[in-house]
């Protein structure tokens, strides 16, 4: 009986704080993506598929399209930037490995509008990249670099390689050296050793890191609107439109609806292929 | 092979810093333009001072942090000793629900909350924004505060019942104060989420009422002019404060911990 009473007492404030604040919000947007646009930017309580219909437009299919393969280049590149990266701190000195990993904790705890701002700096007209290469290459022509796809993909690479770098440490961190070595008493090239043993026993950190990176890129719309300018559409401008100046909320509903879809099968994915290298890894 | 390695590190070392390095540097830059040197000077941050806007900004994010800190680091920490000290139903469906909202995209949960907002009579501003940010950073307190819980096996909560404490003095005497770390650390993760965040303030704060990351916002899309190079870098020197504070708390948990022991 006092269990009971302990358990409720410590469960009441978290339960009732997710249910009133994020399931029934979150039932809201379900609710609304079924429901009609009214006049003046409100709705009208008619029930529709028009808004789900209206996401099958040729359109929307491409903005669509458009983030979830910038997410999964993010993905990639980050990927490919960070595994040496992890793989070189996890063998580095004790001593000052920390030291180095502070140095990628720092980006991830700084403010994201500011780390995209700096990207500004850098990108447009006259920003440090065009007189760098303007002072090096006296004939250089400013390059039109802000306000592109590359300039967003730039920006989303930048903000979240963190995300990739720290799962990633952990995983290659916690590696028992003495498998390693086995495998190259056992005669296996070092490069062999590498792609039979350490990448499939880092895959939980790849699967984590991979999560952490392209969730957060495909609903992205900070990244977009200041690097892209709007000048690109990416799901997440969409979404904002709907809401702050379209005032189209039961469309945008049915786009963030969408939007969690992907997420969601990504996460199944992701836990369905976590299983997969941890079976086999105990066969 | 070890080179490109080398090379790779250095390399990803210069993209992570160079932005940030170039924000601090131009923000002593006393040209009109954001990114051409022209001289040095103080003067964007002696601006800063005279900056009505930004100030009553800087204001409602301290505001909005604090409250919401002290909230979710509240709520975090009996969920997390719930989770940890207790087998219950729809223990697991609990769990999936309280990390939910840092799974979906920012977005999504700030459109929800927005169209939530709408139907029931809070207001909009202060409290709807205290609201919104608790919701994400009791999923992080949590995350810290069971970390904090699995690092410790309760045999001393059981010696201190045994030489007859009561369950309230045994939390204030020997569960606080072990998993205290841990809820200082998840504060301070709060914290800083809090006064880092904008799309969920963006859009459940209303017409009028600013936070430090909306007020930037609002300066980088109409206008941007050097002092935001001064307001950056402020910030930067807050962040790095706060996760040396962090490491401090985390870094010194396991050395008090073994003196104990």
């Amino acid at each position: 009986m006092r269990r009971n009473y302990h358990l409720f007492v410590l469960l009441f404030p978290v339960v009732f704080w997710l249910v009133c604040f994020f399931l029934l919000p979150l039932i809201s947007v379900f609710i609304y993506s079924f429901i009609e646009r009214g006049m003046y930017g409100g709705v009208r309580w008619d029930f529709t598929l028009e808004n789900y219909g209206r996401l099958f437009d040729g359109l929307y299919l491409g903005i669509l399209w458009r983030s979830v393969s910038t997410a999964l280049v993010c993905t990639a590149v980050c990927l490919l930037l960070g595994y040496p990266f992890a793989y070189y701190l996890a063998r580095y000195r004790p001593k000052h490995r920390n030291i180095l990993l502070l140095l990628v904790v720092v980006p991830f705890w700084t403010n994201f509008l500011i780390r995209t701002y700096a990207w500004i700096l850098i990108l447009r007209t006259e920003g440090l990249l065009n007189s760098f290469l303007g002072a090096v290459f006296p004939n250089w022509g400013p390059l039109e670099l802000l306000n592109t796809p590359l300039a967003v993909q730039i920006g989303l690479v930048y903000g979240y390689l963190p995300f990739m770098i720290l799962p990633l440490y952990a995983a290659l961190e916690q590696l028992d050296m003495s498998l390693l070595e086995a495998a190259q008493d056992l005669g296996a090239s070092p490069r062999r050793a590498f792609w039979h043993v350490t990448v499939p026993l880092s895959l939980p950190g790849i699967l984590a890191g991979s999560m952490l990176v392209f969730i957060p890129t495909v609903g992205a719309f900070l990244t977009p609107d200041l690097l892209g300018g709007g000048k690109v559409s990416y799901i997440g401008n969409v979404i904002e439109r709907q809401f702050k100046t379209a005032r189209d909320w039961p469309f945008g509903s049915a786009l963030s609806f969408m939007l969690m879809g992907i997420v969601l099968i990504g996460t199944v994915l992701y836990f369905r292929a976590l299983q997969g290298s941890e079976s086999a890894e105990s066969s | 092979m070890k080179r490109i390695l080398e090379v790779n590190i250095g390399l990803v070392y210069l993209f992570l810093y160079v932005p940030i390095l170039a924000v601090v540097v131009f923000s002593f830059n006393s040209g009109e333009q954001i990114s051409v040197w022209e001289g040095f000077t103080f003067g964007w941050y002696a601006k800063l001072f005279e900056d009505a806007a930004l100030w009553r900004a800087c204001r409602n994010s301290l505001m909005v942090a604090g409250v919401a800190t002290v909230i979710a680091t509240c709520i975090g920490t009996t969920a997390a000793l719930a989770i940890e000290r207790y087998r219950f139903r729809f223990r697991t469906a609990l769990m999936r629900c309280l990390y939910l909202p840092i799974i979906i995209p920012d977005i999504v949960l700030a459109i929800a909350l927005l169209i939530f907002y709408v139907q029931t009579p809070i207001p909009v501003g202060l409290v709807s924004v205290i609201i919104a940010h608790c919701v994400f950073n009791i999923a992080y307190v949590t995350i810290v505060v069971r970390a904090r819980l699995q690092g410790y096996d309760n045999t001393l909560e059981e010696a201190a019942r045994d030489l007859g404490a009561n369950e309230w003095q045994t939390f204030w005497r020997i569960t606080f104060p072990l998993i205290a770390p841990g809820i200082i650390g998840g504060a301070l993760l709060a914290f800083t989420l809090s006064i880092d965040d904008f799309v969920i303030t963006f859009f459940t704060a209303g017409v009028g009422y600013t936070t430090l990351s909306v007020h930037i916002y609002s300066l980088l899309k109409f206008g941007i002019t050097p002092k935001i190079n001064a307001i950056s870098t402020m910030l930067l020197a807050n962040s790095i404060v706060f996760i040396l504070l962090f490491l401090w708390f985390q870094g010194g948990t396991s050395t008090t911990q073994k003196q104990e022991v």
